[in-house]
């Protein structure tokens, strides 16, 4: 008889205790009175949502998904999941047309690379914007991110970029999301100088899809459960197969395949899973391993200041990008108290969420404008957007950081005994 | 001693469960005077300690024709009458591969013949219908059983009666009755509250305190076999099943789970116990053991689910006259008239029975009063909606400043008559019991309206304390809400106290995994932070000097 030998039911919500520690980590509280915060919405209000669907409370969607509840719950109740499968188990709302154009960021990508100058010139004049609120829903005040011309992949498979990578005798695959692509090329060229520097050939996936987060956030499951099957196909291929971890710049790309493909797709990556990781935790252990050394430029000076993004604090890895920036010698660093900065993904964009987003960074954006730093360093791209637009300070990927202060030809100097 | 108290009236009803509050009710709605006498709060026997199953009669079926077609009969009369209190969840019979699937016949025609609505369907279909049900199912009977909240029902029959005009006190105990000569004239009450005696006149005594009529009949000098029988039941925190399931074989232990409100409760074993262990009642490891494993062969998930608390209650059977040793149980309707049986006029019995047949055990009661008072109005009982029962759930608006989940939960609990409770005020609309969304508006209308004097009426009235919490968060809430009322902070102190210690007695026999985590910080909270325990200290010492 196994009678109640376990106490994890697959109903994890009954770990929950009650001590409200939840409510006082949730970013949206504060700043919206209509969201009833996570220990309601999460496994107050799955109760009752087992009695009777109808009780699904609309004003879940104000979640925004940065699980820091999670991250909080001293019983490990996984309250951010819960209340995200509530939305896509019980919510009649269909996806509106804004919510698809925002969760496709490849498909949309794809056609504004392609005509770049025409788009980044028509999302910053006023009656578009103002248009793009009427009809969309896509808030006035939001600044859009640019997109580039070329995009990284097709950067990348230029004959001698690609030819040049099978020379080393270590590999990675990167899985480069859609903002490297589309937007900031930049980043993944930083990514491709750092690894070849340390004596790492980099290669693209075989088929990399968008990971899916921003159509988990707008609903749309089945699409993202199938771009979710692709990526799962393409990775194990490079990681089982041609035995190369895959690296990534985004922390929510990295977060949505180790985490939510798993929890709220039903993917099941237990094989791959460790495999898969953030840039600068698979730099920082080797190193820690004697496997790789870097070497930085005497003269890099810069004050940098690192945010927390929400799904670092999940992942618990921003130990492992700030203290690689740590090892740059002239840098003047300083940890920003980890809180959310509002955006979250597409949220931020929407109309009706504008105000609360604005709300919840405002004391980030305070802290960062006093703060007197050259840059903001953190690992997530939209927190990028989202601090650019609120504050005015540039801000950079720790990998782009790396990469600027990194002497290349000393630092492969120093790798090539790892190399033979 | 008022002016109340002094008059003689025509029916004085002794127990504040559903029977008495039905029969209070019925008495009432034919115009006779009431008065109803309950010694703690209502529905504190009985009523409130079973599984909350509204039978279609189906269980019965096979062994008892006569009970199971009052079963269906009264079903359908709830189902109209008390819509606030009755979820029609249907219910299904598996067989499982232990059980002999040839019973099924004989239990579907014996359903049948008694007028109960029985199919039988495909065990796939019974999967989809009710996805936790054991896979390894052999046979389903789809029956019309639902889930009947006994506390709400038993308080919408006091509402009703109060209506009427019937005068009904809580915390008033029968110690003795007055005679003149073979004649019950009146009772004697001590009343717990305001600590005096007090006496009450009437024509016609019922005797409706359920297991505990054994004591009030030999208080009135005549005998009554009550053949005291405890079921065990386990509340689990959520609903694993939202269809009542039962096993397709002869009645027996453990053999029913029922979806009620937020939760789900396994139930019964049985077992005799002595009458002096009647008013406290435990639940054993053993019972424990013994819901789980048979439980668990209903709902298999119920092994990794967690529990809430464990409960027992005592079956009112009644030994028949001429079987004093018990043997030959019957469960149905037993209402003695002493007058033919004893010779002691104004004095009648109303017990056996089940909460189902509360309606019906009024109706009978009641005949038997007009009876003796020459009263020819006819029982309106069956036809006439409880209040919170009398419709507009639907066509009303929510409103649109409070969260929909709370007008919800406060519609289900209370009917149409959750207009009633204040929303004018933030205040009244912030959550007291986080668990079970239960505001503070609702909690004053429940003192004010619903007779709740102590934090037990009131988690009765509201189900504040019955969620996964257990009193961890709302009790001191509602303790304070409390003292307000009695302008009085000590007395809400000790009724905090008493309630959370109530409540562990609950947890106590399951308290292991997360439920045990849980009482340990609700525990850390009241003692260490709240400073609980040096007030329970301090009274010890003033009890001691």
């Amino acid at each position: 008889m196994n009678l109640q030998q376990y106490n994890i039911s697959e109903n994890n919500f009954e770990q929950c205790i009650k001590c409200t520690v939840c409510t006082v980590y949730c970013p949206v509280i504060p700043v919206n009175p209509k969201y009833p915060g996570p220990k309601q919405a999460g496994p107050d209000g799955e109760r009752f949502r087992l009695k009777d669907p109808d009780y699904f409370d609309v004003s879940l969607k104000y979640c925004l998904n940065c699980k820091r509840c999670e991250v909080a719950c001293p019983s490990g109740v996984r309250i951010g999941d819960i209340i995200q499968m509530a939305r896509i188990k019980y919510s009649h709302s269909r996806p509106k047309l804004r919510d698809r154009l925002l969760a496709n960021t490849d498909f949309v990508g794809q056609l504004s690379t392609k005509v770049a100058p025409v788009v980044n010139f028509s999302l910053g004049l006023t009656p578009v914007k103002s248009v793009m609120d009427a009809v969309l829903g896509i808030d006035h005040r939001r600044t859009f991110p640019e997109y580039a011309s070329q995009t990284f992949e097709h950067w990348f498979n230029q004959r001698e970029i690609k030819k040049k990578q099978s020379a080393f005798k270590r590999h990675v695959s990167y899985f480069h999301g859609c903002y490297v692509n589309y937007n900031y090329p930049q980043l993944g060229k930083d990514l491709v100088k750092l690894m070849n520097a340390v004596g790492f050939g980099v290669h693209l996936l075989e088929k990399e899809r968008c990971c899916g987060v921003a159509l988990i956030s707008n609903g749309l499951i089945e699409q993202a459960r199938k771009q979710g099957a692709q990526n799962m196909a393409a990775i194990r291929k490079s990681v089982l197969d041609e035995k190369r971890p895959v690296i990534a710049t985004s922390s929510t790309c990295v977060f949505t395949i180790r985490d939510e493909y798993p929890h709220l797709l039903g993917l099941d990556n237990s094989d791959i899973r460790q495999f898969t990781e953030l840039a600068t935790r698979f730099l920082y252990r080797l190193i820690e391993r004697n496997e790789v050394k870097l070497v930085f430029k005497e003269d890099y000076k810069q004050k940098i200041v690192y945010h927390t993004p929400c799904h670092m604090e999940k992942l618990g890895w921003s130990v492992y990008s700030t203290s690689l920036l740590k090892m740059i010698p002239g840098v003047d660093f300083r940890m920003l108290p980890s809180q959310c900065c509002g955006i979250a993904g597409t949220y931020g964009f929407k109309s009706e969420n504008y105000e609360t987003s604005q709300g919840i960074g405002q004391s980030l954006f305070d802290d960062i404008g006093q703060s007197e730093a050259d840059f903001v360093a953190t690992d997530c791209e939209t927190c990028k957007w989202q601090i650019e637009m609120s504050t005015f300070v540039p801000v950079m990927n720790p990998i782009s950081i790396l990469a600027e202060a990194l002497d290349e030809e000393a630092t492969m100097e120093a790798n090539k005994e790892f190399c033979k | 001693m008022n002016d109340k108290d002094k008059k003689e009236y025509d029916v004085i009803i002794i127990g504040g469960g559903a029977t008495g509050a039905g029969t209070a009710r019925d008495c009432s709605m034919r115009g006779l005077s009431v008065l109803l006498l309950e010694r703690f709060d209502y529905t504190s026997g009985a009523t409130g300690r079973n599984h909350g199953l509204l039978h279609s009669g189906a269980r019965y079926a096979v062994n008892d024709m006569e009970s199971a077609s009052e079963c269906i009969k009264e079903n359908m009369v709830l189902k109209k009458i008390a819509s606030h209190c009755v979820e029609d969840t249907s219910g299904l019979f598996i067989t499982l591969p232990e059980d002999d699937l040839s019973y099924q016949n004989k239990f579907i025609d014996s359903c049948l013949a008694a007028g109960i609505k029985a199919e039988a369907i495909d065990p796939k279909d019974a999967i989809r219908m009710e996805p936790s049900v054991n896979k390894s199912l052999q046979g389903a009977v789809v029956v019309p059983d639902g889930s009947v909240d006994p506390f709400r029902l038993t308080i919408a029959n006091i509402l009703d009666a109060n209506a009427h005009g019937a005068r009904t006190l809580v915390f008033h105990e029968v110690t003795g009755f007055i005679r003149e000569q073979d004649r019950i004239v009146g009772v004697k009450v001590f009343d717990h509250k305001q600590k005096e005696q007090k006496s009450f006149y009437g024509k016609v005594i019922v005797n409706a305190a359920g297991i505990w009529g054994h004591h009030i009949a030999e208080l009135a000098g005549v005998n009554i076999s009550m053949y005291p029988a405890k079921g065990a039941l386990l509340i689990f925190g959520h609903r694993v099943n939202n269809v009542v399931l039962n096993r397709c074989r002869k009645a027996g232990d453990a053999d029913i789970l029922v979806p009620g409100d937020m939760i789900c409760v396994i139930g019964t074993t049985s077992s005799h116990v002595s009458y002096d262990e009647i008013d406290n009642m435990y639940v054993t490891s053993s019972e424990v053991e013994l819901l789980l494993r048979e439980g668990e062969k209903l709902a298999p998930s119920l092994s990794t689910t967690r529990i809430l608390r464990a409960y027992a209650g005592v079956r009112p059977l009644v030994a028949s006259d001429d079987d004093p040793t018990g043997r030959n149980i019957s469960r149905g309707i037993v209402l003695l008239d002493h007058e033919q049986r004893d010779g002691l006029s104004g004095f009648i019995t109303i017990t056996g029975g089940k909460l189902m047949t509360y309606r019906l055990m009024a109706e009978w009661a009641t005949d038997l009063v007009c009876k003796k008072l020459n009263n020819n109005k006819e029982c309106e009982t069956a036809t006439t909606p409880l209040p919170g029962s009398r419709g507009v759930k639907e066509e009303t608006e929510y409103s649109e400043v409070i969260p929909v989940n709370i007008q919800r939960t406060e519609r289900y609990r209370h009917g149409e008559l959750a207009a009633q409770i204040a929303k004018e005020d933030k205040f009244d609309h912030s959550l007291v019991c986080e668990c079970e969304n239960v505001t503070v508006g609702e909690v004053n209308y429940a003192f004010q309206e619903l007779a709740a004097d102590t934090l037990t009426a009131l988690r009765r009235r509201t189900r504040i304390g019955m969620g996964t919490c257990q009193g961890e968060l709302c009790a001191c809430r509602a303790a304070g809400l409390l003292s307000h009322v009695h302008q009085c902070s000590n007395r809400a102190k000790e009724e905090l106290s008493s309630f959370l210690n109530e409540r562990w007695k609950g947890m106590y026999p399951i308290a292991w995994g997360d439920c045990l985590r849980e009482s340990q910080l609700a525990a850390w909270i009241y003692n260490s932070v709240c400073g609980l325990s040096d007030y329970n200290r301090k009274e010890e010492r003033k009890d001691a000097v």
